[in-house]
């Protein structure tokens, strides 16, 4: 799905280093990319080869991606980091598996923390997308090389080995026509017939360094600003709110509708903008929402960044379970039930 | 009406052949469906699994924690899945290769001799088609001309011989399915 999508988002390179469970994508890059008249794709000798083939590809003004799971993103963040700094897009998907270490290959959300707050070193961010189906992987896909272009700064897909795995019928948009995107004044295409450029990450004069890193941080706040986003479900009269993202808010949206057909008003907030966070939904839920649930495949990340948005204004509850474990819409229904009830948001 | 069906087996049984073809033609009949196939890190003849969920409605979870109906190839399968199958589901069990029936006594169990009935066909290849015409059958979940239609579109270039054996290990099992 975010394959094809990729192809239609214009995406002409494509480097990666296999790894379970994202291997579907890494294969159909590499037929998708062999299709096309201008693609490339080149299986790696390493994550770390594949992160930096992508940053000269996006230099030479190419629309390209990587991808890989958990323990290989943490070999590519040196090369974020530098995608970052120098102000070059890309799209990177990461699709977690339960971790840390080697881990395992099941679907976990263990990586929010390393995908939201930059990841490699210095003082910088990602763009972080969280699909919760097959469909939004393909729409996200579109916008995550969008975003890329516009904002110049790596975009990362953040999902899991459910999604990474999982079919589901998708509606593809129409290709992008490359001759339409808004032109890259700034590649590295041959300083033929003009003034030579230079993209580069050193900057030891500290004064540079430190314009260089306001004028990131500026941009960070345009992001926030223009492209963050959630989903909400049955909040309208909730007094209990499920905040979760990915696979696991697709588990919490099945819980919602059973404790709701019990009389529980219960609602779902899916964020689907990891960075930036979507802080100020929360905010405005939490003028009539006194109580909120995070559910994380994880032992708790994205909570913190529900408490920050919160500033105190609500109670904020976890439930998590990390390490490749699933849970059942049944599962978490019954957590929903059991807080609720200790709340006593059955109460008039 | 949701609907969440798992197919077991070993590597080579094509078992993640079977839900996907489920899968593809229960959403050519405009069905919300998901596909998601288990082959963890296991070897080769490893176990395989995969889970299909077809649904008038949005999907939820992918997982079928309680599954409605079983397609069952071997024993280690059954031994996995028997205590997890929803009460009063149905198991369609390889009685080729699976000698044992499970205790409970709230589920339907529909017997088809999957590789007996490939081999008189001619190709053990079919057990899957076997299997799957069986299920159809049996559930009602689609058509026996949806699945087909799925296939064709899924292997399409086969000859049209392999189709042909194909429907008739379908129907074989659609027939086994009606008798039981």
């Amino acid at each position: 799905m975010i394959g094809e999508a990729a192809v239609r988002a214009g995406c002409r390179f494509y480097a990666g280093y296999p790894i379970t469970p994202q291997n579907e994508l890494t294969e159909y890059a590499a037929s998708a990319m062999a299709k096309l008249e201008d693609g490339t794709f080149i299986q790696a000798e390493s994550e770390i080869a594949a992160i930096n083939m992508v940053i000269g590809a996006s230099m030479a003004g190419a629309r390209a991606m990587t991808s890989s799971s958990s323990p290989g993103i943490s070999l590519k963040q040196e090369g974020i980091s530098y995608l970052a700094a120098q102000e070059l897009p890309a799209v990177i998907v990461n699709t977690m598996r339960g971790g840390p270490g080697l881990g395992n290959i099941a679907p976990a959300q263990g990586d929010y923390f390393q995908a939201t707050r930059g990841g490699g070193h210095g003082d910088y961010r990602t763009i972080v997308l969280a699909p919760a189906s097959g469909q939004e992987s393909a729409d996200l896909t579109r916008k995550a090389f969008d975003y890329a272009d516009k904002y110049l700064t790596p975009v990362m897909i953040l999902g899991d080995g459910m999604m990474g795995q999982m079919m589901e019928p998708v509606e593809f948009p129409e290709p992008v026509d490359l001759s339409k995107l808004p032109p890259k004044p700034w590649v590295l295409d041959g300083a033929v017939g003009r003034p030579s450029r230079l993209i580069r990450s050193l900057l030891l004069d500290t004064s540079v360094e430190e314009d260089h890193n306001w004028k990131l941080a500026r941009k960070y706040e345009t992001i926030a600003r223009e492209i963050v986003g959630g989903e909400t479900y049955m909040t309208e009269d909730a007094r209990l709110v499920i905040i979760a993202y990915g696979t696991a808010a697709r588990i919490a949206k099945g819980a919602v509708k059973r404790v709701r057909e019990i009389g529980l008003k219960v609602g779902l907030f899916r964020p689907y903008t990891l960075f930036p966070y979507p802080n100020r939904m929360i905010v405005e839920m939490s003028r009539f929402v006194k109580d909120f649930l995070v559910f994380e495949m994880s032992t708790g990340q994205m909570v913190e960044d529900v408490k920050l948005a919160l500033e105190g204004r609500s109670n904020v509850h976890f439930y998590g379970r990390p390490g490749g474990i699933v849970s059942t819409p049944d599962e978490i229904s019954k957590e929903i039930n059991s807080l609720y009830h200790r709340r006593h948001l059955e109460e008039e | 009406m949701t609907k969440k069906t798992v197919f077991s087996g070993f590597g080579g049984q094509g078992v993640l052949m079977m839900g996907y073809v489920l899968a593809v033609s229960a959403m050519r009949d405009g069905k919300e469906v998901t596909y998601l196939p288990s082959y963890g890190a296991e070897v080769r003849g490893g176990t395989a699994n995969c889970t299909v969920v077809v649904s008038d409605e949005e999907i939820f979870s992918p997982v079928a924690s309680s599954p409605d109906y079983a397609v069952i190839m071997n024993n280690p399968s059954l031994a996995k899945y028997e205590g997890m199958i929803k009460e009063g589901g149905t198991i369609i069990l390889n009685s080729s290769l699976v000698d044992t029936v499970p205790p409970r006594n709230d589920l339907e169990i529909v017997k088809v001799p999957a590789n007996d009935i490939a081999k008189k066909l001619g190709s053990e290849r079919t057990i899957n088609m076997i299997m799957l015409g069986a299920f159809v059958a049996k559930t009602k979940i689609t058509s026996l001309d949806s699945i087909m239609n799925g296939l064709t579109e899924i292997v399409k270039g086969k000859k049209a011989s392999v189709m042909k054996l194909n429907r008739k290990g379908m129907d074989k099992g659609a027939e086994y399915a009606a008798k039981a």
